[in-house]
């Protein structure tokens, strides 16, 4: 089945790094529509109705988020999260370096509709290639008077800064992108204050990734209406699905939200490798817990996923095949959330690291019987009792596979083989 | 890189990079509404400038930005792109997270390690690479394993294609171009260069 492709239009066919290329397709349409004839109430509101659920994990609704905001005469900012980290998560790379116009548009018509004074995009540090191409994006926009002061003859003006974040995961959560936004170490802050109201220096301010932003020049361009009938009822909209791991075309695929696992794994990317079987789905990054070949015909939307126990997240879709240890995985992961843990919380700096050394002591044949119980509370001491959520979801992959797969903790720490096959390595492009 | 070292090597009396780059230093804190922000920014030039943030230029941003030595150091050092010693010209991550780890990224490092005759960490005699994993996923699964040399991107990075771009590195070829040609980093790239396994 084909699908029209929204937010991925022209890439891989068009340079939509050059300006005129994205205007030939559409593009700056929708903040032209807006600038002349919608007021940023109207923009607002029309946001709101299309039930925008934001793209960066959580999916709460935009139009809400923006709505928060007091108007209390303080400046207010808008921070574009790009500091895509989540294992397993591909999307917004791939928009910033291959159609970095529709984000510009998209944070421009946002910044009009809270009236922000600035606009900032938190740009991971690995994206240097990123940063070139926004860079030289943004002077592009400016010569042609869609950036800078007075936009397009109108009284709109807004400035974008990108900030290059240097290498931690944690600043992709809201608070901790702040605090390394304002000059400093990215720890993340107690909520509340909500970032709606005490956010960057203080000021009222709004956070949205850059997949969400980039939904919003369509909204705007052919109403909530149109957009409501694309994916579910409750997750309207496509959905840009990361699909990795062991299946013949692994890459990112825009579609409906609600297209089902089957579809996006048999039909899209290409069905599994030859010999491979398919052992476990993560369906939203390293946060998610996985999902199982029984859930093949789940629908992909926020609700659904959830309600089979795991989270659609950034919709980084892993497929491990059976060569995949999951207790090897978990050390992974493990050793991923240890090292990234700002260390501000005593149940998430010493669980990590303690995690990780109990599973590694699994994975090399010393086990104890009583270490699945000691993993299994962690439930309990490691949820629920810190500033943010990485200590939460540094061990939901952990817990879906203690329940699941059992039997490869059991027999690690039998001392028998690890089940899994060994994975088999790459072989020359 | 090193514009410094160059000079030194010259003979000429070194000019501190940021007296060089002043107007681009005041470019940059203008575009923040408060000064503190341009310290990651800053941080980054001094990494531009000598491939590594050295105790001056900590010392030079402190004075710039108003903050305290100790405040600069704890800023940079919770950041794991920044080099806090010198390294080499080229600094190859490859990722060690979830997805290169399963496809081939364990055995990459294993096979840097025989073709550069360097451990993780350490650096080539001849000062030009610089080898590194990361457990940071890079956003590259699709095209693992994926690794990063001064953050650009290289991926499906086989042994053959590894020897390939450090062999390119060596006869001094443009890393930007290199990534742009060899990279396979569009999308689709990978599968259509051959789907694995």
């Amino acid at each position: 089945m084909k699908y029209e492709k929204v937010l991925t239009k022209g890439i891989g066919e068009v340079d939509l790094t050059r300006i005129e290329n994205y205007e030939a397709q559409g593009g700056y349409q929708a903040l032209r529509k807006a600038l002349k004839s919608m007021t940023p109430a109207e923009v607002h509101e029309e946001v709101k109705k299309a039930n925008l659920r934001g793209r960066g994990g959580a999916g709460f609704p935009a139009g809400v988020k923006w709505g928060f905001l007091p108007d209390d005469g303080r400046p207010r900012y808008l921070c574009c999260n790009a500091d895509e980290s989540e294992p397993g998560t591909f999307n917004n790379r791939m928009l910033i370096e291959f159609n970095p116009h529709l984000l510009i548009e998209g944070i421009l018509l946002a910044a009009y509709a809270v009236r922000a004074a600035r606009s900032f995009i938190y740009l991971r540090g690995e994206f240097r290639k990123g940063y070139r191409v926004l860079m030289d994006a943004i002077e592009q926009a400016r010569a042609k008077g869609y950036l800078g002061d007075k936009i397009l003859g109108t009284d709109f003006s807004q400035e974008i800064v990108v900030h290059r974040g240097a290498g931690a995961y944690i600043c992709g959560e809201e608070t901790g992108l702040l605090s390394s936004l304002e000059g400093g170490r990215g720890e993340p802050r107690i909520k509340p204050p909500f970032p709606a109201v005490a956010g960057l220096y203080g000021m009222p301010t709004v956070v949205n990734n850059v997949e969400t932003l980039c939904n919003v020049p369509f909204i705007v361009d052919r109403g909530a209406d149109w957009f409501l009938s694309i994916g579910t009822e409750k997750s309207p909209g496509t959905k840009i699905f990361s699909v990795s791991g062991f299946v013949r075309r692994p890459g990112n695929y825009e579609l409906p939200l609600g297209i089902t696992l089957r579809e996006l794994i048999e039909d899209v990317a290409g069905g599994m490798l030859p010999g491979s079987e398919l052992k476990a789905v993560q369906p939203g990054g390293a946060s998610s817990p996985v999902l199982l070949p029984e859930h093949l015909d789940l629908p992909l939307d926020f609700d659904s996923v959830q309600q089979a126990g795991s989270i659609l997240g950034t919709a980084g879709v892993m497929v491990f095949d059976q060569s995949v240890c999951m207790v090897r995985t978990a050390l992974y992961y493990a050793d991923f959330f240890s090292h990234e843990s700002c260390g501000q919380c005593t149940p998430c700096r010493e669980g990590t690291a303690w995690t990780a050394r109990i599973l590694r002591r699994l994975e090399h044949g010393q086990g104890r019987p009583e270490d699945i119980e000691v993993l299994k509370s962690l439930r309990t001491t490691m949820s629920g009792t810190t500033i943010c959520l990485l200590s939460d979801f540094s061990i939901t992959f952990l817990q879906s596979v203690l329940k699941h797969f059992a039997h490869e903790f059991e027999a690690h720490i039998q001392g028998r083989a690890c089940l899994a096959e060994r994975p088999r390595e790459v072989r020359s492009a | 890189m090193a514009a410094q070292d160059a000079a030194r090597a010259n003979g000429a009396p070194a000019q501190p990079w940021w007296e060089r780059r002043a107007a681009d230093i005041d470019q940059l804190i203008a575009r923040y509404p408060k000064a503190r922000s341009a310290l990651m920014g800053l941080l980054w030039m001094a990494q531009e400038e000598r491939g590594w943030v050295a105790p001056e230029d900590m010392d030079f941003i402190a004075q710039r930005l108003g903050l305290s030595r100790a405040y600069v150091e704890s800023t940079c050092s919770f950041y794991s792109l920044y080099h806090r010693e010198p390294v080499g010209r080229y600094v190859i991550v490859v990722c060690g997270n979830v997805m290169c780890g399963l496809r081939g990224g364990e055995s990459l490092v294993r096979h840097l390690e025989k073709r550069l005759g360097v451990k993780v960490g350490e650096t080539t005699p001849d000062g030009l690479f610089t080898l590194l994993v990361t457990g940071e996923c890079v956003a590259a699964c699709d095209g693992a394993p994926a690794l990063q040399i001064n953050e650009e991107y290289f991926h499906k990075v086989t042994p053959e294609r590894a020897d390939q771009i450090v062999q390119a590195l060596r006869e001094g070829a443009d890393l930007v171009e290199l990534s742009e040609r060899i990279g396979l980093t569009a999308p689709g790239a990978v599968w259509e260069a051959g789907e694995s396994a």
